[in-house]
């Protein structure tokens, strides 16, 4: 059984930054492997360590950056790797679900899959759709915020899953290969790259391929979300602040918390 | 194609609060484009639920019979078949755990542009224009929609909850589902995380969140509880890693608080948090990053190093 896995690299920003236009200027972003994406992979290279999946391909939308970000993917025990970028996809701010769907459609047509695992969102756009999405596009089945999945299942062809609905309620659901799982953080624990693992990383494929590659052109892609304003959001604190250095600002806190009647005695 | 069609949220026999946001949120809509608003709900007890959903704004409710609970491939069919039926300019979706399992499958299916989690609307002209997060809500951003036709699915706790009765006309809406595209079978619901412990029960809590970089440093906090006579609870992060079990877990996927107190450590107060926390009577909060946004919920912060703070706090205490 082949295992894919999307994956993508978001960039997180530091406390203080500055928003150029549209988007956060460069200096204040550091770039790494989103962190639901973190956990589909250990969920793949868990199958794979159990003999359930054979391969384990990793795919990926995004500039030759990225591949600092497949390769820890790679690392963590994916066998090789898809990158997907194109000039077409060049300035924009904000990839659509649409236009994501369609590249990877066309890249799980290709590979063939048995099951796609990919994060519930990412920790940058927030969009939580694509797989859902994808799974449409393909006729696959899929569910969204899986925290479980029984590994045994998915050898006897239906992959038995655990969704994390609100309030500390799980919904247990049956659903048919092949599918797409959009997976929550939580599932299981990702391991770290080993060093050995990374030093094999740097021998495993990463195919890169643009948009004719997959079949497709510029209009496959046209998106039609434009981001028009980036701002930092009004604090709406009118919060009390403990001020003067750690001890100072902890008496002042404790005075308060005793006026609560916090702290028995 | 100038109504607006809103599809209700419900979950074990209740119909969930986001239904009743949703029905402000799609009047505000359909008060920009002259509209009517049309809410649909499906499955479960939609007599009942219709009844409910007779609210002020609404036009038209359709009620669907189809089984007792949420299965997406029903959803994604039927809203697709009351999508065609309506033909409205703004498909609204609940951005709940549900609505992530079709709300995608059905913008995908009807070929529509869609925008999702957004915490504000509006119209600009006959585009809309949508307000979202990003990076972890650290900036807002808005996203102009280029299309005649949208789908959007909303954040809870964004728009108030329409509460007023109205005089909409319920009708029932035979949908044609194709039962061999059904290929998802709910097979049961699970509570999970009940534990020794009920943190819902507290009257003081002392939370951690990722601040506290490693699990060995969770003692100090520990301690602070025991000297606080507080029961000790996290965000998502430290379930996530282990560290405490789910019963301990604050949030929307986890449980929700109202104690007296709520000591916010080292959390940064993700919206998923906020929304199990934010009807704590006092908040206190310490992070070292002045711009969390726990700081926006919070009645008292400490704008420090909780290495620093939380040892001084104990001391103050032994």
């Amino acid at each position: 059984m082949k295992v894919l896995v999307t994956v993508k690299e978001v960039a997180a920003v530091e406390d203080e930054f500055q928003i150029a236009g549209t988007s956060i200027d460069e200096t204040y972003l550091e770039y790494d492997l989103n962190e639901w994406d973190d956990y589909a992979v250990e969920e793949a290279v868990q199958l794979q360590e159990a003999g359930i999946a054979d391969e384990v391909v990793a795919v990926t939308i995004g500039p030759e950056r990225a591949e600092e970000t497949i390769r820890m993917a790679l690392a963590k025990g994916a066998d090789r790797a898809v990158r997907i970028w194109d000039d077409a996809l060049e300035g924009s701010d904000l990839l659509d679900v649409g236009a994501k769907t369609a590249i990877l459609e066309k890249v799980v047509e290709e590979e063939d899959p048995d099951l796609v695992l990919s994060g519930v969102q990412a920790d940058d756009d927030g969009f939580g759709a694509t797989g859902v999405s994808l799974a449409d596009a393909l006729g696959f089945e899929w569910a969204a915020v899986v925290n479980h999945l029984d590994q045994d299942s998915v050898e006897s062809g239906t992959a038995s899953v655990r969704r994390e609905l609100e309030g500390g309620v799980e919904e247990l659901t049956d659903i048919e290969l092949p599918a797409v799982l959009t997976i929550q953080t939580g599932i299981n624990e990702p391991r770290y790259a080993s060093l050995r693992g990374i030093r094999q990383a740097q021998r495993k494929e990463i195919a890169p391929k643009t948009l004719g590659d997959l079949g497709l052109d510029a209009a496959a892609v046209e998106n039609e979300l434009t981001l028009t304003d980036m701002y930092e959001p009004e604090t709406e604190s009118d919060a009390t602040y403990f001020e003067g250095g750690p001890e100072e600002a902890a008496a002042q806190l404790a005075t308060l918390l005793r006026d609560k009647g916090v702290g028995a005695q | 194609m100038t109504d607006v069609l809103a599809i209700a949220d419900h979950r074990r026999g209740e119909l969930r609060d986001v239904s009743f946001e949703l029905v402000t949120a799609g009047r505000e809509l359909a008060n920009e484009t002259g509209g009517d608003l049309h809410v649909a709900v499906i499955s479960g007890d939609v007599e009942g639920f219709g009844d409910q959903l007779q609210l002020d704004g609404v036009d038209t409710v359709h009620t669907v019979e189809n089984g007792e609970e949420f299965n997406h491939d029903v959803y994604a069919q039927v809203v697709t078949q009351l999508f065609e039926a309506v033909d409205p300019q703004f498909l609204v979706m609940p951005n709940s755990v549900n609505g992530l399992d079709y709300a995608p499958a059905v913008a995908n299916r009807l070929g529509l542009a869609y925008v999702s989690d957004v915490v504000d609307v509006g119209i600009d002209g006959s585009t809309l224009t949508a307000t979202r997060e990003m990076y972890s809500g650290k900036v807002e951003t808005t996203t102009a929609v280029e299309a005649e036709q949208v789908a959007v699915s909303i954040r809870g706790a964004e728009w108030p909850a329409t509460d007023e009765t109205g005089d909409a006309t319920v009708e029932a809406f035979e949908a044609d589902v194709d039962e061999s595209a059904v290929r998802s079978t709910v097979t049961g619901f699970e509570e999970v995380g009940g534990g020794d412990v009920d943190i819902s029960e507290a009257d003081v809590l002392v939370s951690i969140g990722r601040g506290i970089e490693e699990e060995e440093n969770l003692d100090l906090v520990r301690d602070l509880a025991d000297a606080l006579d507080a029961t000790l609870s996290s965000s998502r992060p430290i379930v996530d890693a282990g560290w405490l079990p789910k019963n301990r877990q604050v949030g929307q996927s986890g449980k929700v608080v109202t104690p007296d107190v709520y000591i916010a450590i080292g959390i940064s107060g993700a919206v998923q948090h906020v929304a199990g926390m934010k009807g704590s009577d006092t908040i206190v909060a310490i992070n070292t990053d002045p711009n969390a946004p726990i700081y926006d919920i919070a009645d008292y912060g400490i704008v420090d190093d909780l290495f620093d703070v939380v040892p001084a706090l104990i001391e103050e205490f032994e």
